[in-house]
């Protein structure tokens, strides 16, 4: 159900964060939590799987550790509520659900608990979630999906559903920003304020979104400042997700186009439209970041596969998206102090007229749009949805040198 | 002699028995620009960018950075700008002579047609009929078509664009051919985002504003205002474009002096 109002009487509260400090080997956590996986230490040696983690085994001290997946069935068996804490985090948040759970794969875990589980013994499932720190925890959740599972009180801190959220969405020209738009309609969103460039430009599919009820339409050009800062003093205040999804996207490398006008307006879109759209709208979300349960959550980023390694025939492209994907990562670490999740996807070539020329499997605009609200109710970070960016993704992990060449000759 | 007439002209500048009207839109971010097909190079539209406002970046002043296209709000169309003018002489904006950038201008009022007709082709006939009331169009005259285009504030409505692109008024080849050949025109100006017609490209020669004027010597302006503040004869146009190297265009301020009754 819809949240209430907040009380503006009161003061609107300062965002604190759960315990961060984690240890280099325990990022491996964070990592996967990233991805939205569960994935525990086993050792080569004796194959123990153990947590947390730690840098050698703590049955038979090899340090021959590689993290792998888990499905994280286990059993609860015991559970405990936490009234006081000197953690400032979960002091705002008492009581708090905690529960002891036995892995099926062996370690014996303390987690998060949502309210949907039955008291021990129970069965359940652990996720590993970033919370609001950015920094991988345990969350227990029933076995089985539950009705509005999302909504637990607990679970909602580590998420970023869109529903009741108001969201704004920097270009609703695209096909994947019209996708984005009925996808966040779906998915229960309260607000969608629609971007929209150069209003002599009509685009298939423009006046459709512009008769579901959630959507308002605003005047956004993320090349204009100007455009960008007055857009942000009439509705920032307001905005608890954005998702960014202004893009430029042409089909030149270096010798196919003579001269930079491209590759500048490329740049100009997809990398300074992000540092305009985020100097102006960083500081007003992250002063609500705290504020009740309408709070600003999340920010979306819309880049490319393409930013981990070059993709010649699309080589200047590729280049502004690999300057997005740093910005990205710039953006990330001011947001994370207030809690503010910045999600970046990393799709394979959307099926759109400017990958007209790239081979199928190609993503469709309706599949990135359920990746981008996937993203938000899991709370992950970074996402790359489709089977070309999976693998790109497992090539560039794998060996980065190794996918450079193979693109070169492609 | 000639001092007398500047110094008439300053005293009757300043006695308003002259007037200057402002023949330029505000150069602004929402000004509309010049749409191509976007697999084509696109114009820059007008960007302004704060260097500091009397803050940190620089305590005691205000400035910006801008950046456009030569072809960005009212602006001057040098020959060199079209294919058909490349090999002329004095053809860019920093070579052309002086003495065609001030020169009387003729103002055909299209505004009822151009109403009715978004499309609408001024045609020799509209001229020779103009030219029976308001005399014929002098020699090295700048000739402005009036379609009150400018006082579309809305950029959509002043754009104009269907599926089938944009519509906008602007002559027909016949008429820029007489407006060359017969009449010995300095350049034509609109008040839409062209010399020519939103539909030139079908036209033959396509853009026959940009192909024989150019191709002639002559220059170009458009996304003029204010047109319908000067007399179809009488007034005087002030229009230097910036001296950009082997510039095609250049955004300016077009002044026009009109004679008050």
């Amino acid at each position: 159900m819809r949240p209430k109002r907040k009380n503006p009487i009161l003061r609107t509260r300062l965002p604190t964060l759960p315990p961060h400090a984690r240890s280099r080997v325990a990022l491996g956590l964070t990592a996967a939590a990233a991805l939205g996986r569960l994935e525990l230490q086993r050792c080569r040696n004796c194959g123990a799987i153990q947590y947390p983690p730690r840098e050698t085994c703590h049955v038979c001290l090899s340090d021959r550790l590689v993290w792998e997946p888990q499905d994280g069935a286990g059993e609860l068996v015991s559970e405990t509520v936490v009234h006081i804490s000197q953690e400032l985090f979960f002091r705002e948040r008492a009581p708090w659900r905690l529960g002891l759970v036995r892995l099926d794969c062996g370690p014996s875990v303390i987690a998060h608990l949502h309210n949907g589980c039955a008291a021990p013994p129970a069965r359940l499932r652990v996720l590993n979630c970033l919370d609001r720190a950015g920094q991988a925890v345990l969350v227990a959740v029933p076995e089985k999906e539950t009705p509005n599972m999302a909504e637990d009180r607990q679970l909602r801190e580590m998420s970023c559903d869109p529903r009741n959220r108001k969201i704004l969405v920097t270009d609703g020209k695209t096909a994947v920003g019209q996708a984005i738009v009925d996808r966040l309609a779906a998915a229960g969103a309260e607000i969608i304020w629609v971007g929209y460039a150069e209003p002599w430009k009509k685009f298939p599919g423009f006046e459709r979104i512009k008769t579901i009820p959630q959507v308002t339409l605003m005047p956004l050009d993320v090349t204009e400042s100007v455009s960008v800062r007055e857009l942000a003093g009439e509705i920032g205040v307001k905005v608890d997700i954005l998702i960014n999804t202004a893009e430029h996207h042409r089909t030149f490398g270096i010798a196919a186009r003579a001269g930079t006008e491209v590759a500048r307006a490329e740049m100009d879109v997809n990398y300074l439209g992000l540092l305009r759209l985020a100097q102006e709208f960083g500081p007003v979300m992250r002063s609500r970041a705290a504020d009740g349960r309408n709070n600003a959550v999340a920010w979306v980023n819309l880049l490319s596969i393409f930013a981990l390694a070059n993709y010649p025939p699309h080589g200047t492209f590729s280049a502004s998206k690999a300057a997005a994907h740093s910005l990205a990562q710039c953006l990330r670490a001011e947001m994370l102090p207030s809690g503010i999740r910045v999600i970046n996807l990393y799709p394979g070539p959307i099926d759109d007229e400017w990958n007209q020329l790239i081979l199928p499997p190609k993503l469709a605009p309706a599949a990135l749009a359920a990746a981008v609200v996937k993203a938000l109710q899991d709370g992950v970070e970074d996402v790359y949805p489709g089977d070309i960016a999976q693998d790109w993704l497992a090539r560039w992990r794998d060996n980065p040198k190794a996918l450079e060449r193979e693109l070169a000759q492609s | 002699m000639s001092t007398d007439t500047l110094a008439r002209l300053v005293a009757d500048l300043a006695g308003g028995r002259i007037r200057i009207v402002d023949l330029t839109q505000t150069l602004a971010p929402d000004m509309p620009a010049i749409t191509l097909p976007p697999e084509l190079g696109q114009a820059w539209p007008f960007r302004r960018e704060e260097i500091s406002r009397y803050d940190e970046r620089g305590a005691s002043w205000y400035w910006n950075n801008f950046s456009c296209g030569e072809h960005t709000g009212t602006h001057f169309d040098a020959p060199i700008h079209w294919i058909s003018g490349r090999d002329l002489p004095n053809n860019a904006t920093d070579t052309l002579p002086m003495e065609h950038v001030i020169g009387p201008a003729c103002v055909i009022d299209c505004s009822r047609e151009s109403a009715a007709d978004a499309d609408f082709l001024l045609t020799v006939p509209f001229i020779e009929d103009w030219e029976k009331r308001h005399g014929k169009i002098p020699p090295r005259s700048w000739v402005l078509m009036r379609t009150d285009w400018s006082k579309r504030t809305d950029p959509e409505a002043y754009q104009n664009y269907d599926e089938t692109g944009q519509h906008t008024p602007g002559p027909d080849p016949a008429a820029v051919r007489f407006l060359i050949h017969d009449r010995d025109v300095l350049g034509f100006g609109s008040e839409s985002i062209g010399t020519d017609a939103g539909q030139a490209q079908h036209l033959l020669p396509p853009f026959p504003c940009h192909y024989y004027m150019h191709g002639s010597g002559r220059y170009g302006l458009q996304c003029l205002a204010n047109l319908d503040l000067l007399p179809p004869q009488g007034a005087v146009l002030v229009c230097p474009p910036l001296k950009i190297q082997q510039g095609s265009g250049s955004p300016l301020r077009v002044l026009a002096l009109v004679p008050m009754p």
